[in-house]
């Protein structure tokens, strides 16, 4: 290393990443579908919250998930290399040395972390910390490139943000997070392995089990079809513990069917085009569930009137 | 990389990190504000 390096003027062969470099490395899109779970669960819990501290709650579950991908991205380089969809990304196209990715992602899990205690409270810090170490520790380092069932365990870390949301909201974790929970959770291995289907020469290359890789894709069809249905009927589960009225039942019920549509139409065609459709249907399913969740919450007076008015 | 490319970047990174550093401290000082006003 020269002198100029450690005074810290860049190295003219160094490679310089650009801001649009770092923002990459947080996953934007996985960040807003989280930022979305999370906002629901707050907003459907009891209890109020400065607006200042709500904002500043949201911005903690986005930061720290953010966190998460890029030092998933650090830890990843190697394969992420090797596969057509994330050769592409800052680490393995050279744009960013790896260190700077490795500290930008502590710094902010760590500031996310320091902030939801100090702003919000302890419980929501707690999780978002465990929902950060289960990401990047169980599942990327741990279960990812040993076991088929990697993305079905760390799914949980996945799952988590509408509970944190819920425990800045309210201080605390009843059963009802624990249903929205269950709901991502069961909804993360079809949505996956959806695309895994199609992806599955890039993970074999890279030695991934992605669970096509590992037993073909006929099981994984089946496991699809199996997690679906399982789906469907966990859906409900907001309507059985008093989240969610009628409004929620009849739109989650629809939905479910439609998935299980969606696998059966995958189980009988086994194409790649049945893959990408059921994968590009689960994002949107699982906006619309939660986007339920608040659009029941909002309708309930008006539910309750109409019922009332037709005799019940 | 040609220089002043290297140089545009690097200028580019100070600016965000100095609108980033800059939103914390308008945020740290909203929470403090927040916080001493009696909500939650």
């Amino acid at each position: 290393m020269s002198d100029l390096a450690i005074i810290g003027f860049a190295r003219a062969d160094a490679p310089t990443a650009s801001p649009a470099d770092f923002i990459a490395l947080l996953k934007p899109r996985v960040m807003s579908l989280v930022c979305f779970t999370g906002a629901v669960g707050m907003w459907l819990a009891p209890g109020t919250l400065h607006p200042v501290l709500a904002f500043t709650a949201l911005l903690c579950i986005a930061v720290g998930a953010g966190a998460s991908g890029a030092i998933n991205m650090w830890y990843d380089r190697d394969i992420d290399a090797g596969m057509a969809r994330t050769r592409n990304r800052p680490l393995p196209a050279g744009r960013m040395d790896p260190g700077s990715a490795l500290g930008f992602g502590v710094s902010l899990a760590a500031g996310s972390v320091v902030v939801m205690g100090l702003a919000v409270n302890l419980l929501a810090a707690a999780l978002l910390a465990f929902t950060i170490g289960f990401y990047v520790f169980v599942y990327t380092m741990w279960l990812k490139r040993r076991t088929p069932q990697n993305i079905v365990i760390g799914g949980a870390a996945g799952a988590l943000p509408p509970v944190v949301g819920w425990a800045a909201m309210s201080g605390e974790v009843t059963v009802a997070p624990l249903v929205l929970f269950a709901i991502i959770f069961i909804w993360t291995p079809p949505h996956f392995w959806a695309l895994a289907l199609w992806r599955a020469g890039d993970y074999a290359k890279v030695g991934v089990p992605m669970l096509p890789v590992v037993a073909g894709a006929a099981e994984t069809r089946k496991q699809i079809l199996i997690y679906s249905v399982i789906l469907a009927l966990v859906a409900l589960a907001p309507v059985a513990v008093g989240l969610s009225g009628a409004l929620y039942g009849f739109g989650a019920a629809l939905l479910g069917g439609f998935f299980i549509r969606g696998a059966l139409t995958l189980w009988r065609e086994k194409s790649d085009h049945a893959a990408r459709r059921l994968f590009a249907f689960s994002i949107l399913y699982l906006f619309l569930i939660f986007a339920l969740l608040v659009a029941d919450r909002l309708a309930e007076p008006w539910v309750l009137r109409l019922a009332a008015a037709c005799g019940f | 990389m040609p220089l002043h490319e290297q140089h545009r970047r690097q200028r580019a990174k100070n600016v965000a990190l100095a609108l980033g550093l800059g939103a914390l401290v308008i945020l740290f000082f909203a929470i403090t504000i927040a916080k001493m006003s009696g909500g939650s």
